[in-house]
């Protein structure tokens, strides 16, 4: 499907690879994200909260 | 993470693995093993009926490993995807041939056991690798008594035990009586900075999250005594120095400067065995010991290397350099997070957004040739325009709502309320599968208005609304009841009350519901140009991603040449020469044909909104005027001078000045002892805070002096010195070559005198002289003092440090509070190069986003002006923050007119409007009338009638 040009594929579905899928599809991407385990998140999602505005990190 | 799982241009494809990849940019093929789930996603409804029946216990490791959970399962309630899987190493089934109990179970006969791993071959112009960190060796973690002694625990799992919906519902207790901890020890630099477990470098990240989990204990557990054992406190991020000041001051936290060596078990406590800073050896017992670990490379870089064809550094990480810091050396692959190197989470999303923008100027041209357009079904304006149907929806929030107030009484109560035809409970109402049923629902019973009764709209409002978009429902139909920010979180401990509150917030968001009104939503068309403001490294970088990408930049730079800050920097620590760097990003830049450079220049007005800037630029005696979609604003920042020291330029220099004098061999034979002072006039002497820089700085200028002339003898004085990541390496190199260390406190530090330092001695116990030839000051940076620009684009500044405001520290850091003004470099905090070219990199990655959309789509909740009553009288121009209302005629009167693209909706305008003239759409005097009138608990309209008498009046 598509042009290869206009698709990315990003290994990782930590906090770092869910931002930039969210901006290469913003840029007009088309993003395949590959995570290892069963749900994105990565260690941010294990966190409770966050520093120093203790926002829920999910 | 949802909005991820909401996007129809990412694919998420979990319990995969790249096997393999051929090719090159823009074309690779890229061979992907996707595992099976055993549970068809499009079956799954997250019951959890699988999991509750599943009989085979398996460890958990979502909650690293403190508990248990099951074979069939879901790590956590608000997992994207949300769909239940079943873990083949332990399932009985998949093992044993045995059991299928989930099989029978599941009501949508979604496990399927005859899944196959699949293989994909997908074709993509570009690869991000982000696979995070590792975990630390084991023999890191016995070294302290880990896995020995059941209350020596790590800092994931003590941070597992603080959540909420953790294993221990956020108590923190003691694995081996489980009573609570009353004096806990944290240990830093465990697995890190540590050459017997081959971790000669820092994690960086540790100190600051130990001081956050401590704090976060304290408010479990007040009386906790807590100690934190530092080799060096390296909290050098922005703002960093300063929370963890406070939260050691609040929380009376205890900060010992050593190193533990010896953890031993002494009757039910922890004795730990350590030497403090005056020499003195001690002892101290404790209930509890949390080891800060560190973050490793993934287990499996090796792999990783080789599949990706990329290479490793000395500590398995991924290889990148000073000067491209996200690229590897595999042309068209690129690096982010802390694969790259230890980092935190800010500077984590930097470099995700750099990485984004990096990808997007290699495939300018495939921008939007597989890109999928979402689009909404029509507005069902039958149903929006009849009598109010609402839906309640009361969220549980796991246990931060459901714990306190009985969210199914509330729902009980919600159904009482006028115009409420259906209302329930979500465990997670932010849950994918949550947001399918609203929608369902709003279907299903032809609901007209949606309230939800949750966290707060600041997090999730915008989700929601999305959602009921999805359905044909005008956004501004949504209303949310902020029933656990502003209710079960306060009031956690008067639940009785809490409950009340709850019921008065869900019936005043119903009355305001009755009255909301759909709203349009605009769009407003974006001039595909950007605005470059500073021609340092930030600016350029910025300036070349966004021209590459394919953008018009016009750089705007006050001096007559390009370079900045950099100009200065003659040499980098790593060995790469900053100066061919910047020669040769000054040439692509001054070459490039969609960049338009004004050179001695500066801004003389900026105004418009994102989309549609004006900018003058003055040059000289002449002026010229450009238009612009977006901003970004790279002024920089300079050296600071501090008062209190004799700085001559000959004696007493900077580092800085030291470094020139380096480079041109300049006057070296007479020096044989030098003597640098850390943090002169920073953290807390002139400047508050931590410039970062400073102690690498010093560390590359001492070895260089070593290089040139190994017999001079070097005196680095510090608080904490701050190598932080793979700095440490040269902090190791440095003491190896004999350079001396000596710490001093905020309390006495070091003073210049004739002929040398004077600095008091801890260990010693007395004042040493220090005779030098030449004192060098790592001094501080401090933002450039061209502040016009920033103080017309009202961006916010630090108060103490006078920096550029980030919209968010952790997750927006290189955004600024009003859309399409974009901030980078030094001018938003002291960082070194690598840092200030990824978030350069960032900045024009996030600041073309509106430039390729080529429009913005408008929030329809803006002030609106209601023309017949403005008396023109502009009260509300001068008040507007966001310089988002303007005064136009209107045959021949004065009129006021809100520009609804740069609106914030913050409502300052119509709260001060002398005739009631200006109304917010979503929050009209109508509609919050109502909800006062909900408050009062009397009929509506009665109440209502009267409010309005009075406001006629």
């Amino acid at each position: 499907m598509g042009n290869a040009k206009g698709k990315v594929l990003i290994l990782g579905g930590g906090i770092a690879g869910i931002q930039s899928a969210l901006d290469l599809a913003d840029l007009g991407y088309y993003v395949y994200l590959v995570e290892k385990k069963a749900t994105i998140g990565g260690v941010m999602a294990q966190l409770d909260k966050t520093f120093p505005t203790n926002d829920c990190s999910i | 993470m949802v909005e991820a799982g909401r996007s129809p241009n990412i694919e998420i494809l979990t319990l995969s693995e790249v096997e393999s990849i051929e090719g090159e940019p823009g074309n690779f093929k890229v061979k992907v093993k996707i595992n099976p789930r055993y549970i068809d996603p499009a079956k799954c409804t997250a019951c959890g009926d699988c999991a509750k029946y599943c009989p085979r216990l398996a460890i958990d490791y979502f909650n690293a490993n403190l508990t248990f959970t099951r074979s069939a399962r879901i790590d956590l309630p608000q997992a994207v995807p949300t769909i239940y899987y079943i873990d083949a190493e332990t399932c009985l089934h998949l093992n044993y041939e045995t059991c299928m109990l989930c099989t029978n179970i599941c009501g949508p006969n979604a496990i399927d056991f005859s899944q196959k791993p699949e293989y994909k071959e997908l074709e993509v112009g570009a690869i991000i690798i982000a696979p995070g960190f590792g975990p630390v060796p084991q023999e890191a973690l016995e070294k302290f008594g880990y896995g020995i002694y059941d209350d020596v625990l790590t800092s994931i799992e003590v941070e597992r035990m603080t959540c909420v919906s953790g294993p221990t519902e956020g108590e923190v207790i003691r694995p081996s009586d489980f009573k609570h901890p009353k004096k806990i020890a944290y240990i830093q630099c465990v697995g890190s900075r540590d050459i017997t477990c081959d971790r000669n470098y820092c994690s960086s990240v540790c100190c600051m999250y130990a001081v956050k989990e401590a704090t976060i204990i304290k408010e479990h557990e007040p009386e906790a005594e807590i100690t934190l054992y530092f080799m060096d406190v390296r909290t050098q991020g922005k703002g960093f120095d300063e929370a963890f000041r406070n939260f050691v001051e609040k929380y009376g936290m205890k900060i010992v400067r050593a190193r533990p060596p010896k953890v031993e078990k002494v009757g039910e406590k922890i004795a730990l065995t350590y030497v403090d800073e005056d020499g003195q050896r001690k002892r101290e017992l404790y209930d509890m010991i949390v080891l800060s670990v560190g973050l490793s490379p993934p287990k499996d870089a090796e792999k990783l290397a080789s599949v990706f064809g990329i290479d490793l550094n000395e500590f398995r990480f991924a290889k990148t350099s000073t000067l491209k810091p996200i690229e590897t050396n595999r042309p068209g692959i690129y690096v982010i997070g802390a694969f790259q190197g230890p980092k935190d989470i800010p500077e984590s999303v930097m470099q995700a957004s750099g990485g984004a923008a990096t990808v997007s100027e290699i495939l300018r041209e495939g921008r939007f040739s597989s890109y999928i357009v979402k689009e909404y079904p029509p507005e069902d304006l039958e149903l929006m325009s009849g009598e109010p149907r609402i839906g309640v929806f009361v969220c549980h929030c796991g246990v931060n709502i459901a714990g306190v107030v009985n969210v199914k009484e509330l729902v009980e109560y919600a159904k009482t309320l006028p115009n409420v035809v259906h209302a329930e409970n979500l465990t997670y109402a932010c849950a994918q599968d949550a947001l399918e049923h609203i929608k369902k629902k709003i279907k299903e019973v032809k609901l007209n208005r949606v309230v939800v009764s949750a966290c707060s709209p600041r997090t999730h409002e915008p989700l929601f609304q999305d959602t009921v978009r999805e359905v044909g429902l005008n956004l501004a139909l949504f209303e949310m009841a902020n029933i656990r920010d502003q209710c079960t979180w306060v009031h956690a401990d008067n639940p009785e009350k809490a409950a009340e509150k709850a019921k008065d917030l869900i019936r005043m968001g119903v009355a305001k519901a009755r009255r909301l009104k759909p709203l349009v939503l605009q769009r407003v068309s974006v001039t595909p140009t950007a605005l470059v403001i500073g021609g340092g490294v930030a600016g350029m970088v910025s300036a070349l991603s966004i021209a590459e990408q394919g953008f018009q930049v016009y750089l705007v730079e006050k001096e007559p040449e390009l370079g900045g800050s950099l100009k200065r920097v003659k040499y980098l620590i790593s060995g790469e020469n900053p100066q061919e760097f910047l020669k040769d990003l000054i040439s692509k830049v001054e070459n490039h044909p969609n960049i338009k450079i004004y050179k001695g220049a500066q801004i003389e007005n900026i105004s418009g909104y994102i989309g549609n800037f004006t900018t003058t630029v003055r040059i000289g005696d002449t002026s010229e005027v450009v238009n612009h979609g977006v901003v970004v604003v790279a002024t920089g920042g300079k050296e600071y001078r501090p008062s209190k020291y004799p700085l001559d330029g000959k004696k007493v220099i900077t580092q800085l000045e030291l470094e020139e004098r380096l480079l041109e061999n300049k006057d070296l034979d007479k020096i044989k002892k030098v003597v640098m002072i850390q943090c002169a006039g920073s953290r807390g002497e002139e400047l508050g805070y931590c410039s970062k820089v400073c102690c690498v700085q010093a560390l590359k200028n001492a070895l260089k002096i070593k290089e040139i002339k190994p017999e001079a003898e070097v005196f680095i004085l510090y608080m904490d010195l701050r190598a932080y990541g793979f700095y440490e390496k040269n902090y190791f190199e440095a003491r190896k070559k004999g350079i001396k260390f000596i710490r001093f406190t905020n309390e006495r530090r070091p003073q210049v005198v004739e002929g040398g330092v004077k600095v008091y001695d801890m260990i010693a116990g007395e004042e040493l002289f220090i005779p030098a030839d030449l004192v060098v000051l790592s001094v501080g940076i401090v933002p450039s003092e061209d502040q016009e620009a920033v103080n017309m684009l009202r961006i916010p500044c630090g108060a103490e440090d006078g920096f550029l405001m980030e919209a968010h520290v952790k997750l927006r850091p290189v955004d600024t509070a009003t859309d399409g003004v974009f901030i980078c470099g030094l001018a938003h905090g002291p960082k070194p190069l690598e840092e200030v070219i990824s978030q350069a990199k960032a900045a024009a990655g996030r600041a073309s986003i509106p430039l390729a959309k080529k429009e913005v789509e408008v929030s329809p909740i803006v002030a609106a002006v209601e023309e017949a009553k403005c008396i023109g009288c502009g009260i509300c121009v001068e008040l507007c923050p966001f310089t988002a209302i303007e005064l136009i005629k209107v045959d021949k009167k004065r009129k006021a007119k809100v520009i609804t693209a740069a609106c914030k909706a913050c409502g300052i305008c119509a709260s001060h409007c002398p005739v009631f003239a200006i109304d917010l759409g979503g929050y009209t005097k109508e509609a919050i009338l109502e909800q006062l009138a909900g408050f009062k608990k009397e009929p509506m309209e009665k109440v209502v009638e009267e409010e309005k008498v009075e406001v006629g009046n």
